[in-house]
């Protein structure tokens, strides 16, 4: 056994790929400027000269073009790992998500399933602005057929991948563009991890606080805060937008009695929604307070540095919001 | 346009000739028969019928091998029977029935089979064609030499992104890929002067830098030459090409549709080139068929239909119960790398940062 | 903006230990007029629901808060001007909660949790009066109102800290644990007990009781608390605060009376000016705050400014009550259960009605000797209830 090597989000997800294209002959990344490039975050910068430039395949700006591709692939026997620059970029490819990757498999009676993998990046915080910030991940989530995966610590950005290659069903993978420079460990030997399981990343006893993706440090650094305060919190780190674990968010929720759903997404219909409705759902009879969510500012993501913090949820918003539901503990 | 009706050009290879002519009876019975069994409410939904139009499936179809894939769009009835595709198991799809080649998920415009590598019965317009260049390129990447994946769409596709996009990328990593643009003249009911700054659709697609012609669509005969030139050349690793069939279909849009943009002049002077018609006339002045033979094939086709009927009609319908079948495959826990299988995180297993 | 003929009413201390509090229901609208005294909201504090009066007469022009609102002490929360002054704005105030000025019958809210508890334990929900936010009934004040015994009543705890929080059990008894410590790790108490005949005080009671209506009549615990407050009047370094290491007597005698809630946990209002007041002034004043209580209607009049407490255990408690001093007071009284006891009376033993009280002070502000002559002018008043007329 090695030793877990300590990397960022960035190095293991690239050494995620690394592994696939190495194990598994039928794998191919495409997307715009992944080769020379070494894409816009350098998630596969150096790839295509350890495995060419079919297998690192740069694409047009043809998001559609080359997402069908990559379903006409998967389709025709090989693992694709399509690579969308932001979320932003994927409504071009909407139409062949929604429409034809996620429905071919029932439309065709169960015949045809789509073994895809789409990475994209989402989220802000880096002044990108409103056309490369949003957090799009649960308007996926929203559609049956489509697997929807955020792995937020680079052991899951290492070790999630692989099983999303694995699975014969379209992934969607977000990569939130805070995290590539996070440092974490990584066991070289982990194996594959559940890409429809969430964890328990805090352990605490007066309030469930889900996150995932970007918001996952942010409600980490937020418990720690709070357990400073005397409140004891729970942090789940939700991984897999769909499937929903929900036994895991509900187990938590039923100790806890109260639940704070952090999401960097709109509030408006968005997956805090449905993760609020689905834990009233499931733990009405064991909540002690209505369950409460913190989302984006209805406002597309500004550029100005304070405006964006401002837009999206911080550290000191989730310690407001869960002092408030534990009953303003000070 | 004129109304001179030229004669269907023989080849001179009677079986095929009477094979071609067969293949468009039973698109054409089949197709008639659905628009009765609509109006019985025995089919529902949206029903696009190919009357008119089967000389391009007829003769495109003819040219394929088992190894090549086809995707086609909601009018794709008759590509699907000339597949291989039986007439009672897309006739059972229509009728929403277990044994349905989709599973009674699909209907009309969703018929799929994989052992035939027929994709489909795609209806978002446009849509498919990215996934012509993906499954060519899956053969060029695989090693699949000489297979060909051919892709069905309508003119009104062209004026879709995703026409662009497809071309482009088709073109760019030269996947074997024919892209038969059945111009049947109207999108829906917006004529292609209305819709296309470009008519002359061959020109168009030819500014991707690949082959691309323009053939008489009513004609079976010119729609195989064609095809089987393009598929020589694309089996031969030329890469992808662009055949435009000019066509006309001869009922409305959908069984919907009041047929109020086309001038009725015009449908009739199309029906005075009806494929089957002009081309049996054709084999019957050669002799090639004769009055029993030109019959035989109406009534072959009229049987084969029949029995479709009756085999839909008896068929059972999927079990409610299995309604959320086929969202997402499962996994097959052989299809993970790595041996050691997928780590149970239930517990706190790291706390991070 | 305020000018000379607007106000602003802020959130007021309500306790030493009252950092924030919450408006949980207005009990005016915006174009009321108010008086000094009226009270104008209800707000939740870590202890109790609490009626705010209002200090100047005054016309409200608009809330600053929103009705759950959670604000600092000392952050305005409504907006009023004087009378005969104009009104300040065309416009009209921002819509501001006032379903408070037209209270219609109201589904007690509570969590889910809450009522799943009291259904399975058998509490009735609208008999509780909730901690949670808007009022809510939550986990803990189930959890409270089926606590068999009130911590305090067996303990002395000063019942200001163990009112219920909006925390699980644990931790509020982790609360209280952590307060009572502090008492008793700060307050050097000293004890001293006295038992006390009270036989001549019940008979000169039923007596007295005879000639009135039911509704007149007085209890024993007036009279306690007049004998009390009369002898923290002649004591008066046990009527007062021990603040930044020195005692400050108070300029009033105000006796709080520790009352258990039905839901659990107990409040501590008190009768201002007790040994001023008539003992049928204490009675009344008595039974107007059992009811304000238990009705969840305590004035934060009535809870701030207490000097001397006082927790009676009634006829089923303990014989005595050696309590934890609530600071910064200097002085708490326990008055044990009334029992029949042996006593001696001039030279012969006789069955007499006893009832220990004892006196719990802190020893940084008196000496035993204080404590002592403290518990014997009580026994002396009781032996003479004419007195606490």
């Amino acid at each position: 056994m090695n030793e877990p090597a300590t990397m960022t989000y960035r190095e293991a997800m690239r050494e995620a790929l690394r592994d696939a294209l190495t194990t598994d002959e039928r794998v191919f990344i495409m997307g715009e400027d992944v080769a020379d490039y070494g894409g816009t975050y350098a998630v596969t910068k150096g790839l295509h000269e350890e495995f060419g430039r079919d297998r690192v395949r740069n694409t047009p700006l043809s998001e559609s073009g080359f997402v069908g591709a990559g379903i006409g692939a998967a389709l025709g026997g090989l693992r694709p790992i399509v690579e969308i620059m932001t979320v932003n970029f994927s409504l071009l490819a909407l139409d062949q998500l929604v429409n034809t990757a996620a429905a071919l498999l029932h439309m065709s009676g169960g015949q045809f399933n789509v073994p895809l993998v789409v990475r994209t990046t989402t989220g802000a915080g880096r002044q990108l602005a409103a056309q490369h910030s949003h957090s799009l991940e649960g308007w996926f989530a929203h559609v049956p057929g489509l697997k929807v995966i955020a792995p937020a610590t680079p052991a899951d950005a290492r070790w999630m991948l692989p099983t999303a290659l694995a699975d014969p069903n379209p992934v969607i993978v977000f990569e939130h563009s805070g995290l590539y420079n996070d440092r974490g460990p990584v066991d070289p030997d982990g194996g594959p991890v559940d890409i429809d399981r969430a964890v328990v990343r805090r352990s605490g006893d007066q309030l469930t606080i889900v996150a995932w993706a970007g918001m996952l440090p942010k409600a980490l650094e937020a418990a720690e805060q709070l357990a400073a305060g005397g409140v004891s919190a729970e942090v789940i780190d939700l991984r897999s937008l769909r499937p929903l674990d929900l036994p895991t968010v509900s187990a938590s929720v039923e100790r806890t009695h109260r639940a704070l759903v952090v999401d960097e997404g709109w509030r408006t219909g968005g997956m805090n929604a449905e993760l609020a409705a689905a834990i009233t759902e499931t733990c009405f009879w064991t909540l002690d307070a209505p369950v409460s969510r913190l989302a984006s500012l209805e406002v597309p993501i500004p550029y100005a540095k304070h405006l964006e913090t401002a837009a999206i949820p911080q550290v000191d918003d989730i310690v407001a919001a869960a002092n408030a539901l534990v009953g303003g503990a000070s | 346009m004129t109304t001179e009706v030229p004669p269907a050009r023989l080849s001179g290879n009677h079986d095929l000739e009477r094979r071609l002519l067969g293949d468009m009876i039973r698109i054409r019975v089949f197709e008639e028969r659905c628009a009765e069994l609509y109006g019985e409410s025995k089919i529902r939904g949206f029903l696009h019928l190919y009357i008119g139009e089967e000389a391009v499936a007829s003769g495109v179809m003819s040219c394929l091998q088992p190894d090549d894939a086809v995707l086609a769009t909601y009018r794709e009835h008759g590509h699907a029977l000339l597949r291989g595709v039986s007439a009672a198991s897309i006739m059972s799809e229509m009728f929403g029935k277990a044994t349905g080649c989709s599973g009674g998920r699909g209907g009309s415009m969703h018929l799929f089979d994989a052992e035939t590598r027929f994709f489909g019965g795609n209806a978002i317009v446009g849509g498919h064609l990215p996934l012509a260049v993906g499954l060519g390129l899956a053969d060029q990447m695989l090693g699949r030499d000489g297979a060909v994946t051919v892709c069905f769409f309508g003119e009104g596709a062209m004026a879709e992104g995703e026409f662009h996009e497809a071309m482009n990328l088709a073109a760019l990593w030269n996947v074997p890929v024919l892209f038969c643009c059945e111009n049947n003249r109207y999108a829906m009911g917006t004529s292609l002067r209305s819709s296309e700054s470009q008519v002359d659709l061959a020109l168009k697609a030819a500014s991707y830098a690949l082959p691309a012609w323009s053939v008489d669509g009513m004609d079976v005969m010119e729609v195989y030459r064609a095809t089987t030139k393009a598929l020589s050349a694309i089996r031969a690793g030329g890469g992808p090409m662009f055949v435009e069939f000019q066509t006309y279909r001869f009922r409305a849009h959908s069984m919907f549709d009041p047929d109020l943009y086309r001038d009725p002049d015009e449908v009739e002077r199309w029906k005075q080139r009806d494929p089957i018609t002009t081309f049996a006339n054709g084999l019957l002045t050669d002799g090639v068929i004769d009055d029993a033979d030109f019959d035989a094939l109406w009534t072959a086709a009229r049987d084969e239909t029949e029995a479709a009927v009756a085999a839909a009609d008896a068929a059972p319908i999927e079990a409610v119960g299995t309604l959320l079948e086929h969202v997402t495959r499962p996994v097959e826990p052989t299809t993970v790398p790595d041996a050691s299988g997928s780590r149970d995180q239930d517990e706190v297993d790291e706390v991070w940062p | 903006m305020t000018d000379s003929a607007t106000f602003d009413y802020a959130m007021p201390s309500l306790g030493a230990d009252m950092d924030e509090g919450r408006v949980i229901e207005w009990r005016v609208a915006p174009g009321d007029v108010v008086h000094r005294g009226d009270v104008i909201a209800v707000v939740e504090t870590e202890k109790s629901d609490i009626d705010i009066e209002i200090w100047h007469d005054g016309i409200v022009d608009e809330f600053l808060v929103q009705v759950g609102q959670l604000v600092d002490v000392g952050t305005p929360i409504a907006r009023l001007r004087s009378e005969g002054s104009s009104t300040p704005a065309p416009d009209p105030p921002p819509a501001a909660p006032v379903s408070a000025s037209a209270p219609t019958a109201r589904r007690v809210p509570a969590s889910p949790l809450a009522r799943r508890l009291a259904t399975e334990r058998g509490i009735e929900i609208a008999a509780l009066r909730g901690s949670g936010p808007g009022g809510a009934v939550v986990e803990s004040d189930v959890v409270a109102a089926t606590i068999d015994a009130p911590p305090a009543d067996d303990n002395g705890v000063p019942p200001e800290v163990i009112a219920p929080r909006r925390r699980s059990p644990d931790t509020m008894r982790a609360l209280i644990a952590e307060r009572m410590a502090t008492a008793n790790r700060e307050i050097p108490h000293y004890h001293l007990s006295r038992d006390l005949d009270v036989g001549e005080l019940e008979t000169w009671l039923a007596a007295h009781n005879a000639q009135r209506s039911i509704a007149d009549r007085i209890l024993p615990a007036a009279c306690f608390i007049r004998a009390v407050a009369l002898a923290a009047a002649r004591h008066r370094e046990l009527n007062g605060f021990w603040v930044d290491d020195h005692f400050e007597a108070a300029e009033a005698v105000n006796v709080a009376m520790a009352i258990s809630l039905r839901r659990g946990g107990l409040v501590t209002p008190h009768i201002e000016r007790a040994d001023e007041r008539s003992l049928a002034e204490v009675m009344t004043a008595l039974s107007d705050l059992v009811a304000a209580a238990r009705a969840g209607n305590l004035r934060a009049s009535w809870m701030t400014g207490a000097t001397i407490t006082i927790t009676n255990l009634g006829d089923t408690g303990a014989d005595s009550v050696h309590g934890v001093i609530s600071p910064p007071q200097v002085a708490l009284v326990g008055f044990g259960r009334t029992r029949q006891r042996p006593w001696v009376i001039d030279g012969r033993v006789a069955a007499r009605p006893v009832v220990t009280a004892t006196l719990a002070a802190d020893h940084r502000a008196t000496d035993g000797a204080v404590g002592s002559r403290f518990v014997a002018a009580l026994a002396d008043l009781i032996d003479r209830p004419e007195e606490l007329l």
